[in-house]
């Protein structure tokens, strides 16, 4: 497995890099790759997604700093910004794995993990993929695949601005509410040490899960 | 004549929205070829196909629900 750190991103740039190494993976040329990096403010609705859920006008929102992509993961729309960290997993899945939606609990399991790591209990929701805090939602996932290769993946509220979650229906859900480990904790949260944790979680569970892929 | 079907994702997972076909009606088609993308509310993926013909027909159309095991398209 090997780690990227892209400190703070433009959504578009890490998106190519994406597709980038992803094709590297699928030729074999490189190894599996997560990368990790913050977005400067950015809506991106996924391909089960619909601008309904984008309350506000793109003035307002470009007034804000804030651009706005369709993209290929699943699911609808969600919101980026400094102080969420999001990791994009670009992992081959092999023969006899490749089941999507085991690597979705996989990512799952990588984000309760984490959570554990602050001492907090997350849970799953039936039906509703991602990680929660009771019912608030401190992290999000929707990925893409093609070629048997992963791509987009999840994203973990640290210290981010929740504000913006306002100015969408987060996932396509009703009264769905987002949190924060800082809004949880009470206490402003380290995002380098927040990254450090994640990277220990994602070869943890990778470990322990035989998740569907070596990463 | 080939059914090229939507295959089983997981257990518990039983349908998907056809994104949009990568090939049209008439294309030559390869054992291999990712014809189409499909999206659930958490992944979106494509569909490869395991023989090599002519794109005969294509029966889901973007936007429609499908269930696995149902016809996607015919393959001649």
């Amino acid at each position: 497995m090997r780690v990227t750190d892209l400190g703070i991103t433009d959504f578009s740039d890490a998106y190519s890099l994406q597709k980038e190494i992803a094709e590297r993976v699928y030729r074999g040329e490189s190894e599996n790759t997560i990368i990790i990096t913050e977005h400067r403010p950015v809506i991106t609705i996924g391909r089960k997604g619909s601008r309904k859920n984008i309350f506000r006008s793109h003035e307002f929102l470009s007034s804000r700093g804030i651009s706005v992509f369709d993209i290929d993961r699943g699911g609808d729309v969600t919101y980026h910004g400094p102080g969420q960290i999001v990791a994009y997993p670009i992992v081959r899945l092999e023969n006899g794995a490749r089941d999507i939606h085991r690597f979705l609990r996989f990512l799952e399991e990588v984000g309760e993990n984490l959570m554990a790591m602050y001492g907090l209990a997350s849970q799953k929701i039936p039906g509703l993929t991602g990680i929660w805090i009771g019912d608030k939602k401190i992290g999000s996932i929707g990925i893409g695949v093609k070629k048997w290769v992963t791509y987009h993946g999840m994203a973990l509220n640290i210290n981010i601005d929740l504000e913006p979650f306002s100015f969408i229906r987060p996932c396509g859900i009703e009264g769905l509410r987002i949190t924060s480990l800082k809004d949880v904790l009470g206490r402003e949260v380290d995002i380098e040490d927040a990254k450090s944790k994640l990277k220990l979680s994602f070869n943890e569970v990778s470990q322990l899960a035989e998740a569907g892929s070596k990463i | 004549m080939i059914e090229f079907k939507l295959p089983e994702l997981t257990e518990g997972v039983n349908e998907a929205v056809v994104s949009f076909w990568h090939f049209k009606e008439g294309d030559a088609v390869q054992e291999g070829d990712e014809l189409v993308e499909m999206a659930t509310d958490k992944a979106a993926f494509n569909v490869p196909l395991k023989a090599s013909g002519v794109l005969k027909r294509i029966v889901a159309k973007e936007g429609d629900t499908v269930k696995v095991g149902d016809v996607l398209a015919i393959i001649e």
